[in-house]
């Protein structure tokens, strides 16, 4: 464990943990983007150039404001409401358990007195990754590219508001 | 302790911090951002297990860590612009995000 590694993790846990607890919605989108960075750069740090890149495009450049548009377009300025669901408590309680389930199980795969040797570092440049891309992954590739323009088609026509284009085509006929 | 076992357990944090939100927040946009981040704990997984665990014998299986998380994170875009679309649809049918209030599935 390294001082970069220490300060990545704490800042991604600090941002992620402010997204979730900010009473401001707004303000919890600002601190995700602040924890989204921080797994970018512990994706870099972990040798892979591509994914971390990938994570800033996608998450701190369009998940996030795709989220701050959504939470603009669904503010209502006069209503103050509490944040945290009513039983909130129960959902604490069920995080942390689930916490400690999984780190048990990491504790006991992974003894302490066992000494894991660290492989040298995988290389994955862009070149060899477009490589794999357009040979042996060229199938999955498609596939999601025939998920992604179904998605973006999808929510487009499910965020279109039927009345109002109704109201065009009827501007248009007269 | 090993540096896997210190990714995992700092990836087994986010999903917990995700998981919290996702069960406790009442904003739905806000539920949504937490089921965001426990995808990416699980692709801090994928990284961390392709970058520690020992070398595959064949030279094309090296890079199928980083393809599954290049995958996830295209999955996890569309569901998040899908997601917030359909939010955005009932908020036009119930003029709130409130999931407390959202308790009906007749618009």
């Amino acid at each position: 464990m390294t001082a970069t590694f220490l300060i990545l993790a704490a800042l991604a846990v600090v941002g992620t943990a402010a997204a979730m607890g900010l009473r401001n919605a707004i303000h919890c989108v600002l601190a995700l983007t602040v924890g989204f960075a921080a797994l970018a750069a512990l994706y870099l740090q972990l040798g892979a150039q591509f994914v971390g890149f990938t994570q800033i495009m996608v998450y701190v450049g369009a998940v996030a404001i795709l989220a701050v548009f959504a939470i603009m377009m669904t503010h209502h300025p006069g209503l103050i409401e509490a944040p945290f669901s009513r039983n909130w408590l129960w959902g604490v309680v069920i995080a942390a358990a689930v916490f400690a389930t999984l780190a048990r199980a990491i504790r006991l795969a992974l003894p302490a007195g066992s000494v894991l040797r660290t492989p040298a570092e995988p290389s994955a440049n862009v070149t060899q990754i477009g490589d794999a891309l357009m040979h042996r992954y060229v199938l999955p590739l498609e596939i999601i590219g025939l998920l992604l323009t179904a998605a973006l088609i999808g929510a487009v026509i499910i965020a279109m508001d039927p009345k109002d284009s109704a109201s065009r085509e009827e501007e248009k006929r007269s | 302790m090993s540096s896997l076992e210190s990714y995992l357990l700092l990836s087994t944090l986010l999903f917990s911090i995700g998981l919290a939100g996702a069960l406790t927040r009442r904003n739905a946009i806000l539920v949504l951002i937490g089921i965001e981040l426990m995808l990416n704990a699980a692709n801090l997984n994928f990284i961390a297990f392709w970058r520690f665990a020992p070398h595959p014998a064949n030279q094309h299986d090296a890079l199928t860590g980083v393809m599954f998380a290049i995958f996830s994170i295209a999955v996890a875009a569309a569901e998040a612009a899908v997601g917030l679309a359909i939010i955005l649809a009932a908020y036009r049918h119930t003029r709130t995000t409130d999931l407390d209030r959202m308790n009906s599935l007749k618009g």
